[in-house]
């Protein structure tokens, strides 16, 4: 929520509506003209029958007291054959702007919600690290929603009412201009009143918006807990609370969904009320050969009052329904103007030049680039001067004075130097917020560095393209992904063009065949929600073996062996040293037990390394390491 | 199904009962209305005295207003009973998963729970207020349009007989094409949006493998699936709309052709010119009120659903109640496992248990050790009856657990849970959940038996620091601890740690025990956990194993006899292990 209200307003709700009509319209050049045309086609003709029903009961009043169907028979049928034309064009009309709405309409959300997931995919980390998930979530469907609302039912509605309203003004006015008066004043007595009851609507659907809000929090937090409430025999306490709760809803629905329900019968009654005004005003200017006031010109008779009474319910059934649509419409440029937040949002910027590719080495030791998958990787260097240099892909990584900060107030590292040499061991300890991760995530460039420099095979990582960097460093994380599939599209997900016994052989390595082979289905057993059927140790071990088919030169383990238990972890290790030999392997780990047997260990403690050095000489130090080791520090 | 919801309905019978009367009276007065008009039009024509006029005029609008009176009623009763219905379901479904043992609890994910609590209600209480309202009043207008055009135009209302079910069929074609349609479409359109969700929770991976255009790619071609799909069934639905005003346009063209014919041929007898302006009238509440029953009869089977997965919960029955003439006073923290063997559901064809045989005395402390899987906490489920178990019996205090008052067995067998949650509230309010009458000296003991109150005492607002969701602002090793203070308030006679000091460092973790052994010496205390240094000076150790026991003993028995015990020993204290053994 907070995300929501903080983002800069990309403007008022005209230029979002302007906004949005334009890409519509870019979408669907030509549909979108043809279905206008049409809805203006279809609204204007069903606004017209009036005129048709004055000259025919005008017709029916000359001849009706002496019966006499034949003179008028050809008036009347002739009238009645154009309105029936007229009705086939607006049929058509109608048709065709319904089916190409639904079209417009699917296929805009398809390009917006193409649009969006393709600019967020563009987007840097830093995005979804200070965004809200559920945020975002809700952009692709609550915005999403409202906005296909709009699009397939509001706007069309709003056009329609608006056409309909400005057509049977003319014609009322091309009638009687008093009797106009009389209905234009109904009208802002609706108009009143639908402000009145429609704002109070208003008001609590948004207080019902809120308390369901907080019913859902409140449920989900509680089924969350609800072994603990078990274990504490705590259900008769945590029935009240959601009582409580409850109540609270249930009060603000219930008024919320009073005055909507109230809206509808009491605009259709004031349209009742004025129906029978018009009907009464009309006998009364009748009676009183009252003098008319007209475009046309006509003077007062019973086929001017007969369909004034139908306009009466045509005007006031669309003012109806235009108040009707508001509120959405509303809701739905809100909605627009969030997406186009996303949509705006700036993309990651990458500005390197150096690239990875394949490699085949000469006799001589030069590297010479080739498109076939070599196994030998070099960095493509092109200079200024027109020169192309090849470095082999090593796998070296060293870190120059590094300072560091999520913002530019508060640096988290300062300061940092480090080396790791190709097949090297690095690791990290330190408590949580001690700058391990942000090592890491600088290192494969999810946000770049303030200052100092990062060298990687002795090229800058500022003038690696970031896919390229990337693609070189495989990352094991402590919150494990794993995305809706089989087993084995989620191991094959490090390496799209792995066959199968690549990833076998994979999983192996990461100690995770052993339980594939027993779940029901082996590697082909599907995944959904992350993995739900699986255990953390479970999701751990499969996306280490994803890390081991992508088999990249240098590899991130963030606390990726966390949830697996020791005896578990030893065999993992073991897969994972036979994997890393001649590689640069750096790890994060909360048991020391996990980096112990690393070639350099440092300790980090608000950003700064304080101590660096092998297991045993750390524990000679007798230092922070020393002490964390004996448990006399906590590492939290 | 309908049975189960009802019962929900309770006091909000009334309301729900007194809406379709209301609805009743409105529709009636709103097909008078037309009528009178008619005649109205009628008079004028026939240039009547000003007096018929304001008499018309007078009668109307209080018919109007009696329109309006019923029909803002119905309105404000039909909301008060369907919120009310909601919230008695809400209220039910709560209770009753209150109710829920943790097998049922296993059987629904917390997501669907939530969902079922919250969209699933939302959309039975539309449903609902439809079937009240709009569902009542539909029939009755198309009933009483009808006999209103019979009455008023004579043959001309045959009409109706025509356009009634080309429209009817026209929708329910319509309905039939598209309702498989849309459930289709929903299921991958749902699809769609979590996959959107794993991707933005997994960006990091995305990002890390460089996936961002196969992600692209595969997201476009799903998009493109449900939009084929969405525009497809739009597009049948699309046809009501055109369908309708076919109808409208053509009781039109036949009222002004057929009808101004029989006015003049029967000089104003069989009809006459207000009859014919209301017969349009009429016959447009009579389309639009198929439409209308047309759009009920979708949102009430789409609704069914949803009731379905309600009624799912309402009738799921807890599979552990407590017995009758229950035990209620436990004796002693004795544990007892006689030939114990567990499985999770009946179709599952391993045990989680099998055979498991263990005499625990009162007050010893017991430690549990093994691999992720080997049942560990299975086994320690058992004893608060969280389950029950598949062959065998478990005692507590010389009585089967089966035998006991839960309530009287779970406040004396106290477990803290490996997955353990503190709610939101403050410190204060967490910990007295394991005694609501606990003073604050008492909260104060336990917190500083569970090493809790040094850090506790360092928040600037102390006991009354806000505990934000999930705990989320405390560390995990603070969480565990203010957990295990919250277990030890109820001062049970068997307490179990569930690897409920794995973020704790190894010094805390000792003086944790420590004080469990000076200040609470009689309590049986079992404590599972990954590190072996916290279990060390248990008096007994177990080793288990995929499911039984692979040894039991002291640390120095187990050092010699149980090979398990000593890898998980050597993988934890020796540097370099894995060098070693290479």
């Amino acid at each position: 929520m907070k995300n929501k209200s903080e983002k800069k307003s990309t403007g008022s709700r005209k230029t979002v509506l302007l906004r949005l009509i334009r890409m519509l319209f870019s979408f669907y050049p030509v549909l979108l003209p043809i279905t206008l045309l049409c809805i203006l086609l279809n609204a204007i003709i069903s606004s017209i029958p009036s005129i048709f029903m004055q000259n025919v009961i005008a017709a029916v009043e000359q001849s009706w007291q002496t019966g006499d169907w034949a003179s008028v028979s050809a008036d009347i049928l002739g009238l009645v054959v154009l309105l029936a034309i007229f009705y086939g064009l607006s049929l058509l009309a109608g048709f065709i702007y319904t089916q190409l709405m639904a079209v417009i309409t699917q296929g805009s959300l398809a390009k917006m919600r193409e649009k969006m997931f393709n600019g967020m995919q563009d987007l840097p980390i830093k995005y979804f690290d200070t965004h809200n998930h559920g945020d975002v979530m809700s952009y692709y469907t609550n915005d999403i929603d409202t906005l296909r609302q709009m699009i397939s039912q509001s706007m069309p509605q709003l056009i329609i009412s608006t056409v309909t309203v400005i057509t049977v003004l003319a014609i009322m006015l091309y009638y009687s201009l008093w009797m106009t008066l009389m209905v234009l004043l109904g009208v802002v007595f609706m108009i009143f009143v639908v402000r009145k009851i429609g704002g109070n609507s208003a008001r609590y659907f948004v207080r019902q918006q809120q308390a369901i809000g907080r019913t859902e929090g409140y449920v989900e937090e509680l089924m969350n807990g609800q072994k603990v409430v078990k274990v504490f025999c705590h259900e008769e306490e945590t029935k009240a609370d959601f009582d409580a709760i409850n109540d609270a809803l249930f009060a603000d629905a219930e008024k919320a969904n009073r005055y909507a329900n109230m809206l509808m019968p009491i605009l259709n009654n004031i349209g009742n009320v004025l129906y029978v005004f018009v009907a009464i005003m009309g006998g009364v200017f009748l009676l009183s050969h009252a003098q008319n006031v007209s475009i046309s010109g006509l003077a007062f008779s019973i086929s001017i009052v007969v369909p004034f009474l139908n306009m009466t319910k045509q005007f006031s059934g669309n003012i109806s329904q235009v108040s009707n649509q508001l509120n959405s419409v509303i809701m739905g440029l809100a909605g627009t103007q969030r997406i186009f937040d996303l949509i705006d949002e700036e993309p990651e910027v990458d500005e390197g030049y150096v690239t990875l590719v394949n490699a085949v080495e000469k006799a001589d030791g030069t590297l010479v680039e080739c498109e076939e998958r070599t196994n030998v990787w070099a960095w493509k260097h092109p200079h200024a001067d027109g020169t192309v240099t090849y470095t082999r892909l090593a796998g070296d990584v060293r870190m120059f004075n590094v300072d560091f900060g999520y913002t530019p107030e508060k640096t988290v590292l300062h300061d940092v130097s480090l080396y790791a040499k190709p097949g090297q061991k690095v690791a990290f300890v330190g408590s949580t917020g001690a700058g391990k991760t942000t090592i890491t995530n600088l290192i494969n460039r999810f946000y770049d560095i303030a200052d100092g420099k990062i060298r990687y095979d002795g090229i800058n990582i500022n003038k690696i393209k970031k896919a390229d960097l990337r693609r070189s460093l495989g990352m094991v994380l402590q919150d494990t992904n794993l995305f809706t599939g089989t087993v084995m599209d989620n191991i094959r997900y490090g390496r799209l063009d792995a066959c199968d016994e690549e990833c076998i052989a994979a999983a192996q390595l990461a100690g995770a065949h052993d339980f594939i082979t027993r779940l029901p289905q082996g590697y082909d057993t599907p995944l959904t929600g992350n993995g739900a059927n699986l255990s953390q140790g479970q999701r751990q071990l499969l996306s280490i073996a994803r890390a081991a088919v992508a088999d990249p030169p240098v590899m991130v383990l963030d606390e990726a062996t966390s949830s697996i238990d020791t005896r578990t972890e030893a065999i993992v290790q073991r897969g994972m040293d036979a994997l890393m030999t001649n590689r640069t392997v750096f790890v994060i780990a909360h048991r020391l037990s996990t980096v112990q047997n690393s070639d350099a260990i440092m300790v980090l403690d608000h950003g700064r390394i304080i101590e660096r050095g092998t297991h045993d000489e750390l524990i000679a130090r007798k230092g922070t390491y020393y002490r964390l080791y004996t448990g006399a520090l906590e590492l939290d | 199904m309908i049975k189960t919801l009802a019962k929900s309905i309770r006091e909000y019978k009334k309301p729900s009962l007194l809406t379709p009367v209301l609805v009743t009276g409105e529709v009636i007065m709103e097909c008078i209305i037309p009528f009178l008009i008619a005649n109205l039009v009628n008079e004028i024509k026939d240039g009547c005295s000003m007096q018929v006029l304001l008499g018309y005029g007078a009668v109307l609008i209080v018919m109007a207003a009696l329109s309006l009176t019923f029909g803002a009623l119905a309105g404000s009763a039909c909301a008060t009973a369907s919120c009310g219905f909601a919230r008695n379901l809400r209220k039910d479904m709560f209770y009753k998963i209150q109710g829920y043992s943790f097998e049922n609890i296993d059987r629904f994910s917390v997501s669907s729970l939530v969902t079922r609590l919250t969209t699933d209600i939302t959309n039975v209480q539309i449903a609902y207020m439809m079937i009240i309202r709009t569902a009542i009043r539909c029939p009755l207008m198309l009933i009483f349009s009808f006999t209103m055009g019979v009455i008023m135009g004579g043959k001309m209302a045959l009409i109706f007989l025509l356009t009634i079910p080309i429209l009817g069929l026209g929708l329910f074609f319509v309905i039939r094409k598209t309702m498989p349609l849309f459930r289709r479409v929903f299921k991958k359109y749902d699809a769609l949006n979590s996959s959107i969700q794993e991707n933005i929770r997994g960006m990091r991976v995305v990002k890390s493998y460089v996936r961002e255009d196969y992600e692209k790619k595969k997201f476009n071609a799903a998009a493109e699936d449900v939009r084929a799909d969405f525009t497809k069934a739009e597009r049948i639905l699309a046809i009501n709309n055109p369908l309708m005003q076919f109808c409208v346009y053509g009781v039109m063209v036949f009222v002004l052709a057929f009808g101004s014919y029989t006015v003049i041929t029967s000089r104003g007898l069989d009809l006459d010119v207000g009859q014919m302006s209301s017969l349009l009238t009429y016959s447009f509440q009579i389309l639009m009120s198929l439409m209308m029953l047309s759009m009920v009869f979708v949102m009430v089977t789409m609704a069914a659903e949803s009731a379905e997965r309600i009624v799912e919960v309402l009738s799921e029955e807890s599979t552990i109640q407590s017995p009758e003439n229950a035990v209620t006073t436990v004796r002693d923290g004795s544990i007892d496992f006689e030939n114990v063997s567990f499985r999770y559901s009946k179709r599952a064809t391993k045990m989680a248990l099998s055979n498991i045989n263990i005499h625990i005395r009162s007050g010893e402390i017991i430690g549990v050790i093994g691999g992720t899987g080997s049942s560990k906490s299975s086994l320690i489920q058992l004893i608060p009856r969280l389950y029950d178990t598949t062959v065998g019996h478990v005692k507590v205090g010389g009585v089967d657990v089966r035998d006991y008052d839960l309530t009287a067995l779970r406040n004396a067998v106290a477990v803290v849970l490996q997955k353990n949650e503190l709610f939101s509230g403050t410190i204060k309010e967490n910990l007295r959940w394991g005694n609501k009458d606990a003073t604050d000296e008492e909260l104060v003991e336990a917190c500083r038996l569970a090493q809790a109150d040094e850090f506790i005492q360092q928040f600037p607002y102390g006991y009354d620091t806000h505990i934000e969701q999930g705990g989320s602002n405390v560390s995990g090793g603070q969480k565990q601890r203010l957990c295990i203070a919250r277990a030890l308030l109820k001062k049970p006679k068997i307490l179990i740690l569930d690897d409920s000091t794995s973020a704790v460092d190894t010094r805390t973790d000792a003086l944790i025990r420590k004080a469990f052994r000076e200040f609470i010496p009689e309590t049986t205390k079992i404590i599972i956990a990954q590190r072996i240094a916290s279990v060390q000076d248990a008096d007994r150790i177990i080793v288990m194993d995929g499911g039984s026991i692979s040894a039991m003993g002291t640390h120095e028995e187990l050092m010699q006899s149980s090979e398990i015990y000593r890898e998980v020993y050597t993988s934890q204290n020796k540097v370099g292990g894995n060098s070693d053994e290479k």
